[in-house]
């Protein structure tokens, strides 16, 4: 692995403790092309989309999602990454992260724009995300993709596509990336 | 040693560890990419008051320090000197209770004295002090911004990031420090930032523009300027601080040209590679040759270029790490 | 006046100490006994555990007044040097206007009259302390000036100081020298060194002040005048003396509590309350001082006691006053430096005798109006006596001092023994640690 990769894989914040794996990369993967499928499907052409991975662990899935889309479609797909650090308004309560690169290839005006992101949890990082993008353009609509729901939202943001819906309780932690998705808990900080 | 600055005053590199250094430098590359936007703004200290208390001129700086709050969505409070009552008499302290009376969440201070920041920290503990250089002592952001663009450079050189490459591109980087090092904030600052991110470093300037204690720095004082140069591969140089007097410390301007100054004849002593660095304001004809500066080997037009990320990163750590700040 | 007993203290005299009571009567010394059997009214002061001795004489205080009263009057630092266990203080002559004539003089010994402390003033050596020409010292003289200083600054011309030295000399009087040479000072504001090079401050080099004490000896060396030296920091500068004193040249010295307990690491927080010149020194130079006193080879110990208003100690430290308060805490750093095996005799010799003898202040001196301080305590003397008490624990609050400043750098440090009653001439001025 580069130093690129370890930098994605390394956990933020207090470590994790896996109580089970819940998904294996093998049901991830399938998960993501059923997605891809319901993208399409939604909006036709894939030409005006923008998929937008928010750092750091909405990359990959955006990663792999853009690739399943330009298979199955026949064309590339836009594939850009955004770090919602600098729009987060919950730095009061978690300890403020360290800042990773924004790629966004072009003005994201009348493009349909895709967010993935990892897990939807409260629902914050999402709304930081919306505030970054009108920094890029207005665009022609935002949609959201992610690979867990695991509830408790704070705020009024729902998921256009999920990969799978998992209810939890405050005290657990979920960790979701291409290689699977686990349950357990966190350490205290 | 502070591990980071987090939710803390800057106000020396010397108390800095590696770790905090590229921390800075990290988060500075976010802010380099916020900069290349076309809106050049993010709300991250979005209700955070920003105080620019400038007790010794210096427009350049204040104007990147000022840029850099009003990029991270912050309201800035300008007092430069001409305007400030403290030319009255009036002491530090008031003036600071009286700007901290409005509210202040830092405050990002210059001033001819040294230690001058610090104290003022004592005063109002509960505002973050950046210091913007005080008197002989520090100039923190400038030192940052220094290994920043050594860093990007040289990681433009050897096809990689600045994030991968970490510290790792300053392990046994040779860096050559010249001119006025005694009367000079901006050394400190840089020796500090050199040194504790694995660099080599070495100082030559004329005897007496060497600082007292020199010794235990972590830095060799060498006196061959031409081998110097030879060996460096990166030339970071100093002006003659001619406002702290250091005019006294040697016979002329010309004499200093003749023994330190980086003419286009020594400049062929360089190695091809090598960066030339200056943190301005250049005295042209002094330290350092025109055709010198205008030369693809000067990399000064990328250290003024840094400054506003640098300080946006600053401000952002220290400011936003703070843990109070506005809700929803 | 009434009668006061001091019971059962350690009773310290020229030649042994014991435990006795005192009893002193009108302002003197009445009865020294293992037990005395006091008058029905006279008052009763408990000394056990506790040393007494002569009062303190303080050689070097800075009153301020006139000029600077915000910082400190005659009145509030007699106040302060009392409750230090001062019976005697030598004013410093770098007031506003200085103390460079008589009606200056005249001024300032008056108001000291008013207070219950001998005050004796230090005349400037030159017209307001700027070097060049002699101030009347024969004048001053007449009205009881024994020491003559522009302290604050040395005397930096040594044509002058040889003119001054060779003038003094059938006068009888004694000149002090602030020894540092101010263009190697080079207006710096803390010891020269590898730290003040880290901070970017302006050192004052060690050399600046030996340059002086050298120079000051082959002087004396050469006029035969007596010279006293004030506030001696450096180790070097105290070898210099010691070997000058040895070889029979009439050289005095005192070293202030403050260059023996702080060194120069106390200025790394630019605080201006550890600004002071000469500045405060490295490490082996605090400890060459405290070799000294324990080994009992100091002539006095000086407070150079320098109020500042709070607001100028408030500006950076390049700009700030230097200067640090000193007369309250002097008696407890003293004991402090001497150590574990601290003498009682050593103490007070510091502390009194020594300050008598160069103030001249002493029973058999011409000591103008002044009582006589330093002496035995014995019958007859006059009742300058300070009771100190070596095992009270306390801890310094620079809001609870008797001085209009607050320029402490003790503030918060706990200390060991603490002055409990000063009687000065006979008065009980401080009872208790309070005044009166």
């Amino acid at each position: 692995m580069g130093n690129e990769d370890e930098r994605q894989a390394r956990p933020r914040g207090p470590a994790f403790t896996a109580k089970s794996q819940l998904m294996t990369s093998d049901d991830v993967a399938r998960a993501l092309r059923r997605m891809a499928h319901e993208i399409i499907e939604r909006n036709h052409s894939v030409g005006s989309i923008s998929i937008v991975g928010l750092q750091t662990g909405g990359t990959a899935p955006a990663m792999a999602l853009a690739t399943m889309l330009a298979e199955i479609s026949g064309a590339p797909v836009s594939a850009n990454t955004l770090d919602v650090s600098f729009y987060r308004d919950d730095l009061s309560r978690n300890p403020i992260p360290t800042s990773s690169a924004t790629h966004i290839e072009h003005d994201l005006t009348d493009r349909t724009v895709v967010l993935v992101d990892d897990v939807l949890f409260t629902g914050r990082t999402i709304r930081a995300a919306l505030n970054a993008l009108s920094d890029w353009g207005r665009p022609h609509a935002v949609q959201l993709a992610v690979l867990v729901d695991r509830g408790h939202r704070e705020l009024p943001i729902r998921p256009d596509y999920v990969g799978k819906n998992l209810p939890t309780s405050l005290d657990e932690a979920i960790v979701a990336t291409l290689d699977g998705v686990w349950i357990g808990t966190r350490e205290a900080t | 040693m502070i591990e980071s600055i987090r939710g803390r005053s800057l106000l020396s590199l010397n108390e800095l560890s590696k770790d905090a250094i590229l921390e800075v430098l990290d988060t500075a590359e976010s802010f380099v990419e916020v900069n290349r936007r076309t809106i050049k703004k993010v709300p991250a200290l979005k209700g955070r008051v920003v105080a620019s208390l400038f007790f010794e001129e210096s427009t350049r700086t204040r104007l990147s320090f000022e840029t850099a709050a009003k990029r991270l969505s912050a309201d800035v409070l300008s007092l430069a000197v001409a305007s400030s009552s403290v030319k009255k008499g009036e002491s530090l302290r008031d003036t600071i209770a009286t700007i901290d009376a409005l509210g202040i969440d830092a405050v990002v201070m210059r001033h001819r004295s040294s230690g001058a920041a610090l104290q003022v920290s004592r005063y109002v503990p509960h505002v973050k002090v950046i210091n913007g250089g005080d008197g002989q002592h520090q100039h923190p952001t400038q030192g940052l911004l220094d290994a920043f663009t050594i860093r990007q450079v040289l990681s433009e050189r050897h096809d990689t990031t600045g994030l991968e490459s970490g510290a790792e591109l300053f392990e046994g980087l040779r860096i050559l420090i010249v001119g006025d090092i005694r009367h000079s904030r901006v050394a400190r600052s840089d020796v500090a930032a050199y040194a504790t991110l694995g660099a080599e470093v070495r100082l030559c300037a004329p005897g007496t523009l060497l600082p007292e204690g020199v010794s235990t720095w972590p830095a060799t004082v060498v006196e061959d300027f031409d081998e110097a140069l030879a060996w460096a591969d990166v030339v970071g140089l100093l002006r003659l601080q001619s406002e702290r007097g250091s005019g006294a410390f040697v016979a002329s301007l010309d004499e200093f040209t003749f023994t330190h100054g980086l003419t286009v004849g020594r400049s062929t002593l360089l190695k091809p590679e090598t960066l030339i660095m200056h943190p301005g304001p250049m005295n042209r004809g002094v330290e350092i040759d025109s055709r010198v500066v205008d030369s693809s080997a000067a990399i000064v037009e990328r250290q003024v270029s840094n400054g506003v990320p640098i300080r946006m990163a600053v401000l952002y750590l220290c400011v936003a790490g703070s843990g109070e700040g506005p809700g929803l | 006046m009434s009668a006061l007993v001091i019971r059962q203290g350690l009773v310290v005299g020229v030649h042994a100490s014991d435990v006795a009571d005192v009893l002193i009567i009108d302002g003197h010394i009445a009865e020294v006994a293992p037990t005395i059997d006091a008058p029905s009214d006279a008052y009763e002061l408990d000394a056990r555990d506790c040393w007494v001795g002569p009062g303190f004489v303080d050689l070097h205080t800075h009153l301020r007044e006139p000029g600077r009263e915000s910082a400190e009057t005659i009145e509030s630092g007699a106040r302060a040097g009392a409750l230090g266990g001062y019976c005697a203080l030598v004013a410093m002559p770098n007031t506003e206007p200085a103390l460079d004539s008589v009606a200056l003089v005249s001024y300032v010994l008056e108001r000291g009259a008013r207070t219950p402390l001998d005050v004796a003033v230090a005349g400037a050596i030159t017209k307001d302390r700027r070097g060049e020409s002699l101030a009347p010292m024969a004048e001053m003289a007449a009205l009881g000036v024994r020491l003559f200083t522009d302290d604050g600054v040395g005397v930096q011309d040594p044509s002058v100081m040889r003119r001054a030295l060779t003038y003094a000399r059938p006068l009888g009087v004694r000149l002090a020298q602030h020894c540092e040479d101010e263009a190697l000072a080079a207006g710096g504001t803390m010891n020269e060194g590898a730290l003040s090079g880290r901070l970017g401050l302006t050192g004052r080099p060690a050399l600046a002040e030996e340059l002086m004490v050298m120079r000051d000896i082959e002087l004396v060396r050469l006029t035969g005048s007596a010279l006293h030296f004030l506030h001696l920091s450096t180790a070097r500068s105290l070898e210099l003396v010691l070997a000058a004193r040895a070889e029979g040249l009439p050289v005095t010295f005192e070293v202030a509590p403050h260059h023996f307990t702080l060194d120069e690491s106390a200025c790394a927080n630019y605080d201006p309350v550890f600004k002071v010149h000469p500045p405060l020194r490295a490490a082996n130079d605090v400890e060459a001082l405290r070799a000294a006193l324990a080994r009992g080879v100091v002539d006095a110990v000086a407070t150079d006691h320098a109020p500042h208003a709070p607001e100028l100690k408030d500006l950076v430290f390049d700009e700030a006053p230097a200067g640090m308060l000193g007369l309250e805490h002097a008696a407890s750093l003293t004991f402090e430096a001497l150590g574990d095996a601290a003498d009682p005799a050593t103490f007070f010799q510091v502390l009194s005798r020594g300050p008598a003898r160069v103030a001249q202040l002493r029973r058999g001196d011409d000591r103008f109006r002044h009582s006589a301080h330093g002496g035995d305590v014995s019958v007859g003397e006059d009742a300058n006596l300070t009771v100190f008490d070596p095992t009270c624990e306390w801890v310094v609050d620079r809001h609870e001092l008797a001085s209009r400043s607050m320029n402490t750098p003790y503030d918060a440090r706990a200390m060991t023994g603490r002055v409990r009653a000063t009687i000065a001439r006979g008065r009980l001025v401080v009872d208790q640690g309070h005044l009166t």
